[in-house]
């Protein structure tokens, strides 16, 4: 009786340890109206091997991909700590309102999804989820995605061309168009160092001059600014 | 479902009402030749009543009558498409008889007015019970030039009679016309300009998030809008309640 206890026990452990393991559909939609996001990254980790986390110092990583969309640096660390790593679904920008699909396989203890994405037009801003647990029942599963500040560079709204490197002040591109030149800077300083739910664009009604070489009308955002779509089989 | 249970239901009824009369028989004889002829009739088609209240969450955004769809398969309107003539017509005006004349419509209704910021209103809306039944709601923030609020697709096949759906609802663009906020263009209280024009300027022709109003008081110098007309969402409440 007792051994056979312990084979029905241990069976049942193997059975829950197996359903760790999950396959995944995550599509991504830009909700916004006038934003861009850069390459889409997606990731399953464990509890302690995320993307970003809210009030802590962004990583030089982290900082990469919110200042210039560059995700490689990222990328480099998830796959050092062993997450499931889901890459540029988009092959390129989401437009606004365009969706991305990308089926992610998750092993044995990568529990949790983190996604980031940078925001275009902003300094340091970026559409991110950090670690939500994955449902181990099979269903589809609707997640909203707010936008974030990284906190490592000043919102001045001035689109500098090769800005998009990290530590040089400036918005590397403003994908839409819509954008203005010649603006004297909204701010210098970023009162905020830690990732923090972004303030939003000021932008102006100057596209000559002005404060912002963003419009007031295109470039501003409400969250929340991304729908994530997880179908778990 | 429903209604082949109601069948089901009035045939037993049926052979109960026999079989008591059977019982008060006392001769023993066969109940059978007692029977009267049982006439099959067709079910009524059974109706689903819901009533739908609808709150206004800004802090000074009037909204239009809200408009309530209920389908099958095809929403009135879905995000990141383009907006149809009828929901140009509520984004940018609040009307709304174009709009619910929709073609895939299994019922549609209007609530009798619009709602200021801090008010609800209430609306039934009657159908046809079905397997698959959804709602699509949408109503003008009335002070800006063709944003919406509403749900695009609310599943409420499974909703007993008593039991509630209660979601939040964010601002919508329509895709239709300009964010300019100015005064000959949006149509609310806080400008009186105009309402539905069918050109359309827009960024880009589809149906996203709204960004929200900036207004003349953080730097738009034509807007007719100042901070009182400013949202964020969620901008409204519906609470849809199956009440038969």
């Amino acid at each position: 009786m007792k051994a056979s206890a312990f084979t029905v026990a241990t069976l049942l452990v193997v059975a829950s340890q197996s359903t760790l393991a999950a396959e995944l559909e995550v599509e991504i939609t830009n909700l916004t109206k006038g934003l861009y996001f850069t390459p889409v990254l997606i990731t399953a980790h464990d509890s302690e091997d995320k993307l970003f986390e809210v009030a802590t110092e962004a990583s030089s990583a982290l900082q990469a991909m919110a200042e210039g969309g560059d995700i490689s640096a990222l990328v480099t660390q998830a796959s050092a700590s062993s997450s499931d790593i889901a890459e540029n679904p988009a092959a390129g920008l989401l437009a606004p309102a365009a969706s991305a699909t990308a089926g992610l396989t998750t092993t044995d203890g990568n529990e949790y999804l983190s996604v980031t994405a940078m925001l275009l037009p902003t300094n340091d801003g970026f559409v991110g989820l950090d670690s939500w647990k994955v449902p181990t029942e099979a269903g589809t599963y609707t997640v909203y995605l707010n936008g974030y500040d990284a906190g490592t560079e000043a919102n001045n709204e001035l689109v500098v061309d090769g800005s998009g490197a990290p530590g040089v002040l400036g918005i590397p591109a403003a994908p839409g168009g819509q954008a203005g030149t010649n603006g004297t800077g909204i701010t210098t300083g970023d009162t905020n160092t830690m990732v923090h739910i972004h303030p939003g664009a000021l932008g102006d009604d100057d596209l000559e001059s002005g404060n912002s070489d963003l419009n007031n009308t295109v470039h501003r955002w409400l969250n929340p600014v991304a729908k994530l779509t997880v179908t778990v089989k | 479902m429903s209604s082949l249970s109601n069948f089901k239901k009035s045939a037993l009824i049926l052979m109960l009402a026999s079989s008591l009369a059977a019982c008060g028989d006392n001769d023993n004889s066969d109940p059978i030749e007692d029977q009267e002829p049982v006439v099959v009739v067709e079910p009524e088609p059974v109706v689903y009543e819901f009533t739908i209240t609808f709150s206004n969450l800004t802090a000074g955004q009037p909204l239009s009558p809200l408009s309530v769809i209920a389908f099958d398969e095809t929403p009135p309107w879905k995000f990141g498409e383009t907006a149809s003539v009828g929901l140009e017509m509520i984004a940018e005006s609040g009307a709304n008889e174009e709009y619910l004349s929709d073609e895939n419509a299994l019922a549609s209704v209007s609530a009798e007015g619009g709602i200021g910021p801090g008010e609800t209103t209430s609306v039934t809306l009657l159908v046809d019970a079905q397997d698959v039944l959804n709602l699509s709601f949408a109503a003008m923030l009335g002070n800006t030039n063709d944003a919406f609020t509403g749900l695009s697709s609310v599943d409420i096949s499974t909703l007993e009679v008593g039991s509630s759906i209660s979601r939040t609802t964010p601002a919508y663009d329509a895709g239709t016309e300009a964010n300019t906020e100015t005064a000959d263009t949006v149509p609310g209280p806080a400008a009186s300009g105009e309402g539905f024009n069918e050109i359309r300027d827009d960024i880009a022709d589809i149906i996203t998030m709204h960004p929200g109003i900036v207004s003349n008081q953080d730097g738009l110098s034509t807007s007719a809008l100042a901070a009182e007309q400013k949202f964020d969402n969620p901008v409204s409440k519906i609470v849809i309640t199956r009440t038969q």
